[in-house]
């Protein structure tokens, strides 16, 4: 009989790895050939449009990765990692603002146009430094990282847990949300940072840039996924299993929950901040409503939709729940957020394994992680 | 009338009772030792000066009726609950009251729960290998793969606790008492030289209880185990010195048969 651990703290098999790889190579193949060598009106043409909104989703699904291997696994349910998400968003936007230069509307050659408009006469001191690309990538990094750390410190250290938990992170995120709303914090207030150019000289608006970016996102996604992958396959990931079911056990057996806590938490943060540094040039614009708490419960949804504590559901409900938004606010806006509602009603009530609990439940077994060892060890009884 | 009194007063054959409590000798002979713990929850004593001794490598039973102070004394001896005063010394040396429930657990003191805690959405193994005695750290764990040896171990405690065909399985369909048997083959795992096993048989079937026993007999000696338990014929069955707690303090101490006679201790458990 093969080690049961050896299953577990496999990164992937064998069929994972091509899976994984197919449907990786597929987006970066098939997107770009679509839409650049496809001749127009061929019907297997990827319109324009369509490509910065795959690479939208692709940063999503991201940021539902980093959310599940909170909420997933170590059980704690982020309501405000939007605010991850956006910080990692308003350095890569710092960083485009810079890049613009003098092709602004009032042509200041190192201000942005809103400092120039609200009468600004020299750049903020945290400013400096996101005229160059490494600085900026640091701070996608570091500044959603540190703040989540810093948060993530006080509260698990003080044992803030369930509930209590998302409501702090709700506050956290929308306190954000009022900073960033205010003209003298310096980061465009209600209009946010917006009309880019370039992004390491190539123009953002460009076809061939906006394919780059699309696949720069399948890569990081993908990435995203193994590095996820790596910590919950790991013995750390079982703490965090442990930590979800029975935290005081856990603390028994002579393991920090803190620290568990907060690598997992950090981790998240920085992945959600790379998500929405990628994010942003795709969408060309980021401001506050960013932060709204709103979108961090819509971000829970989507990992509930897809099914937590599997990561790859968080990936499908990422991508299922944002095909249904962009279709039905376009078909019919009023109704998507009743929609968003009864979904959630729905997958709570009958799915509680979401999309990818699915096939379990079809098979009508409860549990199926267990299921291909339960019954190995039925058979081994008999 | 103090505790030591009440100890000298009812059983002065004891070796114990000779020896004055409120003076550390060697660690060998106080693996655990509470001096003067009070705790108390709005006013209510819990724990009322309560000290206790227990040498090493022996088997300890603590019984009393309920609201005794029994779990609120484990709960202060690893680290869930601090006192209001008094120490508690693990080996002579290190004050616990000063620990967190970690820290205290990778010195070397396991506590199995009133209720059955183990991780339901983990196996059995993956619940012995968390419990495997390794550096706790979040890189340490990140980094951490299984060797064979350890392997070999953590199969050996599944045979020892009797789980070995639900190695697979997931720990939250094991029973009631094999539930018990896991958590108490973690406290192993995880090495620990003091165990603290609250209501160990509660729950179990009679077969059950027996298995436990003798699962418990083998560890004295071994380790030093302080058991909490209602039931009266499993405590006779482990045949160890008994500490009777009441209203936050000790009793009346001794064998089992000595303390049934102690007409304060059938006044307690029957009431006035």
């Amino acid at each position: 009989m093969t080690p049961l651990h050896s299953a577990l703290s496999r990164l992937l098999d064998g069929k994972g790895w091509i899976v994984l790889g197919g449907l990786v190579l597929a987006a970066v193949v098939l997107v770009p050939a679509l839409n650049l060598a496809a001749p127009p009106g061929s019907p297997f043409r990827i319109p324009d449009y369509m490509v910065p909104l795959l690479g939208k989703y692709a940063c999503y699904a991201m940021l539902a990765l980093a959310l599940d291997l909170v909420w997933g696994y170590a059980g704690i349910l982020s309501l405000g990692h939007g605010a991850f998400f956006a910080l990692g968003g308003y350095c890569m936007g710092m960083y485009l603002m810079r890049q613009v230069g003098t092709r602004g509307v009032y042509g200041h050659p190192v201000l942005p146009d809103f400092m120039v408009f609200l009468n600004w006469k020299e750049l903020p001191f945290y400013w400096y430094g996101f005229d160059m690309f490494w600085y900026a990538a640091a701070m996608i990094v570091l500044v959603p990282g540190v703040l989540a750390f810093v948060f993530g410190f006080l509260a698990f250290r003080s044992r803030v847990t369930g509930v209590y938990l998302s409501i702090i992170t709700q506050a956290l995120t929308f306190a954000m949300m009022l900073g960033f709303f205010r003209n003298d914090f310096g980061f465009g207030g209600n209009n946010g940072l917006t009309d880019f150019k370039e992004i390491l000289g190539f123009d953002v608006q460009a076809r061939t840039t906006r394919v780059g970016l699309f696949v720069i996102s399948v890569l990081a996604l993908a990435l995203t996924f193994l590095i996820c992958r790596f910590v919950v396959t790991s013995k750390l990931g079982r703490v965090m299993l442990a930590l979800r079911d029975a935290e005081g056990r856990v603390r028994f057996l002579g393991y920090s929950v803190t620290m568990a806590k907060l690598f997992a938490f950090t981790l998240s943060a920085v992945l959600a901040g790379v998500a929405g540094a990628l994010y942003v040039p795709q969408v060309g614009i980021i401001n506050p409503s960013e932060y709204s708490p709103a979108n961090s419960i819509e971000m829970a949804i989507w990992v509930a939709v897809g099914g937590r504590g599997t990561l790859y559901g968080a990936v499908l409900g990422a991508f299922a729940v944002n095909f249904a938004k962009t279709w039905l606010t376009g078909a019919a806006p009023e109704v998507w957020l009743f929609f968003l509602g009864l979904l959630f009603i729905v997958v709570t009530l009958f799915m509680p394994k979401g999309l990818a609990g699915l096939r379990g439940q079809w098979r009508g077994t409860r549990k199926p992680r267990f299921t291909a060892r339960r019954r190995a060890a039925e058979a081994g009884d008999d | 009338m103090t505790e030591a009194a009440a100890i000298a007063a009812h059983e002065p054959a004891a070796p114990h009772a000779a020896r004055p409590l409120n003076q550390p000798t060697a660690a060998d002979d106080q693996h655990l030792y509470l001096d003067g713990v009070t705790v108390s929850f709005d006013g209510f004593k819990a724990l009322n000066e309560l000290s206790l001794v227990v040498a090493k490598g022996e088997l300890r039973c603590i019984i009393g009726p309920n609201g005794a102070g029994k779990t609120t004394m484990m709960d202060v001896v690893t680290g869930k609950t601090r006192p209001d005063a008094g120490k508690v010394f693990y080996q002579g040396r290190v004050d616990l009251t000063r620990l967190d429930e970690a820290q205290i657990a990778n010195l070397g003191i396991g506590r199995k729960f009133q209720k059955p805690t183990v991780f339901e959405n983990l196996t059995a193994f993956e619940n012995l290998e968390l419990a495997l005695k390794n550096p706790r750290g979040a890189w340490a764990a990140l980094a951490a793969r299984l060797k064979p040896a350890q392997i070999g171990r953590i199969d050996a405690m599944l045979e020892r606790i009797g789980l070995a065909d639900k190695r697979f399985g997931p720990a939250g369909a094991l029973s009631h008492g094999q539930k018990q048997w896991l958590e108490i083959g973690m406290l192993l795992m995880q090495d620990a030289q003091l165990l603290l096993l609250d209501e160990p048989v509660a729950g179990m079937t009679d077969h059950e209880t027996e298995a436990t026993a003798t699962l418990v007999l083998s560890l004295a000696g071994e380790r030093t185990v302080v058991v909490v338990e209602h039931d009266m014929e499993f405590v006779r069955s482990l045949g160890a010195r008994v500490t009777v707690l009441h209203e936050g303090s000790v009793l009346a101490e001794g064998s089992i048969d000595h303390v049934q006679a102690d007409r304060r201790v059938v006044e307690v458990y029957l009431g006035r």
